[in-house]
């Protein structure tokens, strides 16, 4: 049964072009978001049974590549951090089916547009609920196609086809960083097995590295790879990490991002805001354990996670297109789950991952109404006024915005959770994680803390400045569009609403089990210090000291799966830091020595506080009556420029990679296969030769028969010859 | 038993690879009997039914063989095993037998083969127009000898199936290659010519040294049984020449950098048909050759000049992938797409690891489906518009969706996507190279990301943008008959790419009898 869980969405897409023939566009449109709902509603169930009931389960299929110890299958494996993505996609997916239904009306050739939503569906269902490296692989491909596919889904459109291109082959360069990790894992481990290499990692088990004279413990394993000596963990991880940049659009990897918004809006809602960008950050999660041994590339993880955290607030300031401002958000928001994942704060990440799905999916939504009801423009300073034209859909962006930019009560807890929306809960979240894990002496933590402090103001900003450019303010717009704003239609809207509903109150309703008094059950074995896995570890390092209790794990599980230390755990980890500090080195590799730590009270209030200091900007410069007055930056400025162009990020890989392969490529083939190979080789020779090849060049064509025959009966002859010869001298 | 002794009695091997042969004399028979005019000459209207009637017995054989080789397989090859199967042996001339059998690196190639075959000859049905039976003849010869190529186990025998192949293809490029002209050796000559020229000029120069080496090992040891001299230990120095001399004629084949300029112009020239045996079958021969002669038979020198095979194969991935970048004719792009291709199998193989050889086994097998169907895609709007000039199309998506479907299907499956055939080959070959020389995975991985690069680009020019171009308005999408050639070759793709057990458990008892053997080839040596 379970399975289907994955391939409703892959029958929807193989039936959607065919079925369109027989019965039409609407039947096809009805039966793939249908099977999404069907698949929707299967997934809360598994996740309730698998998250909240602890029923981990993996159901192999069959065999997918067999070649000596390189096994891997076809598999679904189900456990809280799978269950948890899967209601994330098929929810988010079947909303944006439904809401497609409107929002392609006018597009038309919505069997394929459908088909490509459910192929996506389907290959990023795989990726989550693989076993094993490759097969996730697999999903991480897919979905990389089904993004070029949907991002160049108006193919007559030139700037389209470009970034659909590009999307593809950026997220190729970090498909090399993966690929290269997961043949490091397999020359490692023997195995690519996500249980077998995640269990060495835990226990650290003696690994031989192909052809190696002798093993080591695999957290001190050193290699040879690309010329140096390297320790195994981290090199693995930062391959990995390599390929997470790429599909999560992070620092360096990002310029794809931005031009994916040439495709239709529900596709940016679903592919890159909620669901396909996250992937990296499940990746991350996924192989915890590595990057929980690997300190340098947690690190990187950080690093990078922090720096595109702020810099893609930065560039979002001075955004005008409505969808390239959430776009940069999203690049932002992804920021700050990898750095949350980077100090160690894995249960934190993931809940972000979670709320933002929600807020996310909302503000792209609500802006393609926005898009639809003012008759395609996408530009906000041809906005204004909107709230009179769209009134539904101002509320639903104004509940997006609130969510984002973190509105809420710090230091106020209800029944032991927070107060606030979606967003305010788990960002503080994070950025609290970031500041113990900084304290702590995690490497980058407070980098990551003060970043994340800054781009919760750019966020709030930028965010605000959306809203007051569209929704406020006089409009305008051309007046045929303020009289006659193009309806929006209710399947457009009906899916607003949970998206909605999840974006005020998804924080305050998971945040027990995600990070906190029942994280460990929640997680039960699938982040790092979570279930029974610790008592593992507990019995192989510290298990002699008497005092690896059952406290000290379930207070190292929670810190390590939450990073929120005192402020999560309350008086247990207190309790327990003695025997925690005391129980072994590689509890303290968990970071448990935050269980004394207590978040200092203008931690808790410092996101709150930037947040009204972005918002106050924006309500400052944008509320008046001519909101498109020149602020701080002006035109023509230096940083005005520098944050216009991107950090001139296209620029510069245009010149320094674009332009060179494609002349290189020129120059190879004229000058290397031309001139030399073919010059010195065939062309010289014939050139020697041209007494030989007079004859053959005023062959006609029927003359090339007798040249053929005459190499036949030459080649038989010299054979024989000299093998009766050769034969005869024996 | 009675399957034993079935398979002992009736000749398979040869049954299946002289078939065709006789097709060929049916067609011969029936131009000579054909109404002539006085002047000697086959009246036109008998002409016409001569034609006819030589595709279809071309077809009729073709088609024919490979039920029979599907049968063989299916009835007498045991793919647990991994020693020669279905051998039959006669003996010929001064300790030179007539020796056919089939393994597991073997016996799939041979599928292929016959499989390819009809293909062809359906997709030659309407577009070769002139000297229709002379081709039908030229592809039937063809198919006899490839898979005697690969069904060969003496050395002579081999030679001769391996040179032979030559002639037919040299004919098939020089006779029904396209129109143009161009300079070479100071002289201008149809394009066609040139090409067929260089073909012949590349491969033969390489065969010369390996019938050398042929020859001294048939001096040395008094016999060219394949299966014995891979049991015999060659002096270390000796390996090294040897080595040397078939590598020369495998690295053509294949063909590897900088051997590989031949290749996209015979691409470039050779009619649909055959750049599709170029392709999926005529390359393979050296990545069989490979791992039937110089693995077992060589093993020091293998082992010691493989970083030179790695050099090669990672300068092939880049250079050529770079070079496909840059051009501008469809079938010289995806030629030098091949070219890289078979980066990654010359990689494998000399990794000497069991992922690296059997994923360059699957490499090639794989790569037979989806650059044989491609260069049929590239067929299909040749017929239609006779250009492959990249700029001369674009938006053909708006006229041909269906067609758009199988482009982009099998451009993905060169690019390498996972699901399709062509990722196992591409992963195995770098998950065995990582685990012998990381930088050789670097390299290789680094080609991936062109592949996607000049793939999608291909695609985009070809397919995508405005439907503005002369010509291309009416342009019709594809038709029953393509739509079945390319529709068969998309499953045997996507079925492998989701399940390739079916090849790599041949390929395994195989692979470990020669790695066994391989091993203990640097053993004896290291012990003696």
């Amino acid at each position: 049964m379970e399975p289907l869980v994955v391939l409703l969405p892959l029958f929807g897409a193989m039936l959607s072009m065919p079925l369109s023939r027989v019965a039409g566009a609407k039947a096809s449109e009805v039966l793939t978001s249908g099977l999404l709902g069907v698949a929707a509603i299967y997934s809360w169930a598994l996740f309730f049974d698998v998250a909240i009931g602890g029923h981990d389960r993996t159901r192999v299929l069959f065999e997918w590549i067999g070649s000596g110890a390189f096994q891997v299958d076809w598999a679904v494996r189900l456990d809280t951090l799978s269950a948890t993505m899967l209601v994330v996609i098929n929810s988010v997916s079947f909303l944006v089916h439904v809401y497609s239904m409107g929002y392609m009306k006018e597009y038309g050739e919505t069997p394929r547009f459908f088909a490509y939503l459910s192929l996506f569906t389907f290959a990023m269902l795989m990726l989550v609920t693989a076993d094993n490296f490759v097969q996730l692989f697999f999903g991480w491909e897919g979905v990389g196609l089904a993004s070029y596919l949907l991002i160049g889904f108006w193919y007559k459109k030139k700037s389209a086809n470009d970034a659909a291109i590009k999307a593809f082959v950026v997220n190729r360069v970090g498909d090399f960083g993966f690929a290269l990790g997961i043949f490091c894992i397999f020359y490692v481990f023997n195995t690519v097995q996500f249980d077998e290499v995640l269990n060495a990692v835990r226990t650290n088990a003696v690994a031989t590295p192909f052809l190696a004279a002798e093993g080591a413990p695999v957290r001190q394993l050193t290699i040879s790879v690309f010329g140096a000596d390297w320790h195994a963990l981290t090199i693995i991880g930062v391959l990995l990490f390599i390929g997470a940049m790429g599909k999560s659009a992070q620092f360096l990897l990002h310029t794809w991002l931005p031009d994916a918004m040439e495709g239709p809006t529900p596709v940016s809602a679903l592919i890159h805001a909620a669901t396909m960008v996250t992937a990296g950050v499940f990746l991350v999660c996924r192989t915890a354990e590595i990057y929980e041994a690997a300190p340098a590339a947690a690190a990187m993880v950080t690093l990078i996670g922090a720096t595109t955290a702020f810099f893609a607030a930065t560039v979002g300031l001075l955004q005008d297109d409505i969808k390239k401002i959430v776009a940069y958000s999203t690049c932002s928001q992804l920021g700050y789950m990898f750095f949350a994942a980077g100090v160690g704060a894995y249960g934190a990440a993931m809940f972000h991952l979670f709320t933002h799905a929600f807020f996310k999916a909302l503000l792209f939504l609500g802006s393609g109404a926005v898009i639809i009801g003012m008759h395609h423009e996408q530009d906000t300073k041809k906005m204004g006024g909107v709230i009179n034209l769209l009134p539904l859909t101002h509320i639903f962006m104004l509940i997006g915005t609130i969510a984002i930019t973190g509105v809420g009560v710090p230091g106020v807890k209800l029944f032991g959770v927070p107060l606030g929306t979606a967003g305010f809960v788990s960002k503080d979240m994070v950025i609290e994680s970031a500041f113990l894990a900084g304290a702590d002496g995690r490497a980058f933590g407070m980098f990551a803390f003060f970043m994340g402090l800054g781009a919760a103001a750019m966020t709030a900003f930028y965010s605000w400045r959306l809203m007051f450019l569209t929704f406020y303010g006089p409009s305008r717009a051309p007046d045929h569009v303020v009289k006659h704003p193009h309806e929006v239609p209710s399947t457009m809207l009906a899916p607003l609403a949970p998206l909605a509903l999840g974006a005020l109150v998804a924080g305050m309703a998971f945040y027990p089990q995600f990070v906190g008094d029942k994280s460990v059950a929640f997680w039960n074995g699938a982040l790092p210090g979570t279930g029974a896995a610790v008592e593992m570890v507990a019995d192989a390092h510290g298990g002699d000291d008497g005092h690896a209790t059952e406290d000290s794990h379930a207070a190292e599980a929670a810190h390590a799966s939450g990073g929120l230390a005192a402020e999560a755990s309350t008086s247990e980890a207190s309790t327990s830091k003695a025997s925690a500090n005391a129980a072994d080195e590689h509890g303290s590799e968990h970071g448990s020595e935050h269980g004394g730590h207590h978040v200092p009270t203008w931690v808790l209030w410092a996101p709150f506080a930037m947040m009204l200091l972005g918002s106050g900007a924006a309500f400052a410069h944008y509320s008046g009556r001519n909101p498109l007055k020149p602020g701080l930056l002006r035109e023509g400025g230096m940083i005005y420029a520098f944050l216009k162009n991107k950090w001139y990020f296209d620029e510069i890989y245009d010149r320094l990679l674009v332009r060179p392969a494609l002349a290189i490529g020129r120059f190879l083939w004229k000058a290397g296969d031309g001139r030399i190979i073919d010059g010195l080789g065939p062309d010289g020779v014939a050139a020697s030769v041209a007494a030989g090849a007079r004859r053959l060049v005023k062959a006609q064509t029927g003359y090339m028969y007798h040249y053929a025959f005459a190499m036949l009966i030459g080649v038989g002859i010299f054979m024989t010859y000299v093998l009766v010869r050769a034969g005869g001298g024996q | 038993m009675s399957d034993l002794g079935n398979a002992l009695s009736i000749p398979w091997l040869s049954l299946i690879a002289f078939a065709p042969l006789v097709g060929a004399f049916f067609i011969m028979l029936g131009r000579a009997t054909a109404r002539r005019t006085d002047a000697g000459v086959i009246a036109p209207e008998a002409a016409e039914e001569v034609d006819r009637n030589a595709k279809r017995v071309a077809l009729i054989f073709t088609l024919g063989v490979f039920v029979v080789s599907l049968f063989v397989y299916g009835a007498y090859y045991d793919s647990s095993l991994g020693d020669y199967q279905l051998v039959e042996q006669a003996s010929w001339i001064a300790g030179v037998n007539y020796k056919m059998g089939v393994d597991g690196i073997s016996v799939l190639f041979v599928l292929l083969t016959t499989f390819f075959f009809p293909i062809c000859i359906i997709a030659s049905w309407r577009s070769v127009k002139d000297r229709v039976s002379d081709f039908m003849i030229a592809f039937l010869v063809m198919e006899t000898l490839v898979i005697g190529v690969f069904c060969a186990l003496d050395l002579v025998v081999f030679y001769l199936f391996f040179e032979g192949s030559l002639i037919p293809m040299f004919l098939v490029i020089g006779v029904w290659g396209s129109k143009g002209e161009k300079e070479f050796g100071g002289y201008r000559m149809p394009s066609r010519v040139y090409a067929a020229l260089k073909f012949f000029l590349f491969t033969f120069i390489g065969s010369v040294l390996m019938l050398v080496a042929i020859l001294w090992m048939y001096a040395q040891t008094g016999t060219t049984d394949v299966p014995t001299l891979q049991q015999t230990a060659f002096p270390a120095g000796a390996q090294s020449w040897l080595w040397w001399a078939f590598f020369a004629s495998f690295a053509v084949k294949m063909p590897m950098w900088p051997v590989h300029t031949w290749l996209p112009d015979a691409h470039v020239q050779a009619p649909t048909a055959g750049s599709v045996i170029l392709a999926a079958i005529l390359l393979k021969m050296g990545g069989y050759g490979f791992l039937r002669f110089s693995l077992p038979m060589f093993p020091l020198a293998s082992a010691e000049f493989a970083p030179v095979v790695f050099a090669l194969s990672v300068v092939a991935i880049i250079y050529t992938s770079l070079v496909a970048l840059a051009q501008e004719d469809m079938k010289k792009l995806i030629a030098y797409s091949s070219v890289a291709h078979m980066g990654f199998v010359t990689m494998g193989i000399f990794t000497g690891t069991k992922q690296g050889i059997e994923g360059a086994l699957f490499q090639m097998l794989s790569h037979g489906f989806i650059s044989g169907a491609l260069f049929l895609c590239v067929g299909v709007v040749y017929d239609r518009m006779h250009t492959r000039e990249i700029a001369a199309y674009g938006g053909l998506v708006h006229r041909m969706p269906f067609y758009a479907f199988l482009f982009l299907f099998f451009t993905m499956g060169n690019v390498g996507l996972p699901g399709v055939s062509g990722f196992i080959g591409e992963f195995l070959t770098m998950a065995g190279a990582f685990r012998v020389n990381s930088w050789v995975a670097f390299f290789a991985a680094f080609g991936v990301i062109l592949s996607a690069a000049y793939g999608l680009r291909l695609y985009r020019q070809v397919m995508f943008g405005k439907l503005e171009k002369d010509g291309l308005m009416a342009i019709a999408d594809v038709d029953a008959r393509e739509r079945a050639m390319l529709g068969v070759l998309l499953i045997f793709a996507l079925y492998l790419g989701v399940y390739p057990y079916p090849a790599l458990s041949v390929f395994a008892p195989s692979v470990d009898l020669l790695m066994t053997n391989f091993d203990a080839g640097l053993l004896a040596r290291a012990g003696g």
